[in-house]
């Protein structure tokens, strides 16, 4: 690997670890979001009712929904960090490619909230009955490919967010309409799944999932400079 | 260590910088209105004004954190605009805040700082670093329970590894104590003798005498007067407006 290349991986290694260290350091962010994932997950069921049936049919949408509002408070925990001390600054005058940035959070958040989902996955087959190890191959590549393009969006619009004094009500508001073709593929995908995939269905979301991730991981690369200038 | 060709206004090496009538609005509201100003290489030059006169605006465009509306702006013959890569190389920023993780130790923090510089993590120059600040004891001490002050010191730690040709100063006697003052103004004096300059936004020009040599005076976003500061007793008086 060539030099400049090689630069640049160590500066998405050094962000990344820089938000992991000071996640695992605290625990505030992992603490809140988890608390309020159970706390959604538990409410729906009560949205629900008793009725199991009825709880299994949901269940998709209930998961994918507590994994969208959690990332949203994951995703604006993360440009917080850097907003306390006025670390933006020092860290957007580092010399190198600023996409470093955004990439190392990526990771970072990617990291966090694949630690949450593997909580909350089993927390929501357990309130709502679902087969879980059955499906598991085909919802591990769900979860994977669906996580990486909500962080994707989730920390590029926490970026653009994170210039404006009301970005807790901003992000989901920008977030959510972009995000709606991949929540219909991941509650698709994962109804699938856990129903052992009796149309052969899974592999069509799985792609338009991969489709989205791509796509919207390029554009957010190449935007991200823009949205961070003042 | 670093050496830019020692020496003031050499021959044929650019201004460290130069902003020609750079005006920068926010909204409505005109911060800058048509400055110009040039800072030599071996230069340490203060800027003055009241709160809300630009003084932020313009050290915050030199360091490329913000696009001017209008004007022209230069940091060792690098555009900020079209060259902003080439500028952060060359600058180094002690900002108002701090800019210091709360969660990581001190010596965690300048070494996040060196890899975000794609340099090699050498502990030895880290520590040297820290104890040249007086953080020696402190090194891996989480920054949550530092002193206001404690922090400016990690800061300048950071500055002292980092070399850069040109300081851009914002408050920077703030928070400090005396022997903080001293080991900033070393800095300063070391890093415009090696050939650097710094510009340095501060109302408190009494503790930078001796280190700034001229100062401009900003007010309403214009530059209203420019004044000789060293050997002129009295002249910080002199220049407040």
């Amino acid at each position: 690997m060539s030099g400049p290349w090689r630069a640049e991986l160590g500066r998405v290694a050094a962000v990344a670890w820089k938000d992991l260290t000071a996640e695992r350091r605290t625990r505030a962010n992992a603490n809140a979001v988890l608390f309020f994932a159970v706390l959604v997950l538990v409410l729906f069921g009560f949205a629900f009712g008793p009725d199991a049936d009825a709880l299994r049919v949901a269940a998709p949408g209930v998961l994918w929904l507590t994994v969208l509002f959690s990332g949203v408070l994951a995703f604006n925990r993360s440009y917080q960090v850097e907003l306390e001390n006025g670390a933006f600054d020092v860290l957007l005058l580092y010399p190198g490619d600023r996409r470093a940035i955004f990439l190392g959070k990526v990771v970072a958040n990617l990291v966090f909230v694949l630690l949450i989902e593997a909580l909350v996955v089993p927390l929501a087959a357990l309130l709502y009955g679902l087969p879980l190890l059955a499906a598991l191959p085909g919802l591990a590549a769900v979860v994977l490919l669906a996580t990486l393009g909500l962080v994707t969006v989730g920390t590029f619009y926490g970026a653009m967010a994170s210039r404006v004094r009301a970005r807790e009500v901003l992000l989901p508001l920008l977030l959510f309409p972009i995000v709606i073709p991949l929540l219909v593929a991941a509650v698709e995908a994962t109804t699938a799944a856990l129903a052992g995939d009796p149309m052969g269905e899974v592999g069509a979301w799985i792609r338009l999932l991969i489709v989205f991730d791509v796509v919207f991981f390029i554009a957010c690369v190449l935007a991200f400079e823009h949205v961070i200038e003042e | 260590m670093a050496d830019w060709s020692r020496g003031a206004a050499t021959p044929g090496r650019p201004p460290a910088v130069e902003v020609e009538a750079l005006a920068r609005r926010f909204g409505r509201r005109w911060a800058l209105r048509g400055v110009d100003l040039r800072v030599e290489p071996g230069e340490a030059v203060a800027v003055l004004g009241r709160n809300g006169s630009g003084k932020t605006t313009l050290l915050r465009v030199v360091a490329t954190l913000l696009r001017p509306t209008r004007g022209r702006v230069r940091v060792a013959g690098r555009d900020v605009v079209r060259e902003a890569a080439a500028v952060r190389e060359r600058v180094g920023l002690m900002g108002h805040a701090p800019g210091v993780y709360d969660d990581l130790t001190a010596a965690e923090n300048l070494r996040f700082a060196l890899r975000m510089m794609g340099r090699v993590v050498d502990e030895q120059r880290i520590a040297a670093a820290l104890e040249a600040v007086g953080l020696g004891r402190e090194a891996d001490e989480r920054v949550r329970g530092f002193s206001a002050g404690m922090r400016r010191r990690l800061v300048l730690a950071r500055l002292r590894l980092q070399q850069p040709e040109i300081l851009l100063l914002d408050e920077p006697y703030a928070s400090f104590d005396a022997e903080g003052v001293e080991l900033l103004n070393a800095f300063v004096r070391e890093t415009v003798e090696r050939g650097g300059a710094a510009l340095v936004v501060t109302h408190d020009l009494a503790r930078g005498e001796g280190v700034l040599e001229r100062a401009f005076v900003l007010d309403g976003g214009r530059i209203v007067q420019e004044v000789q500061v060293t050997g002129r007793p009295g002249a910080v008086r002199e220049v407040v407006p």
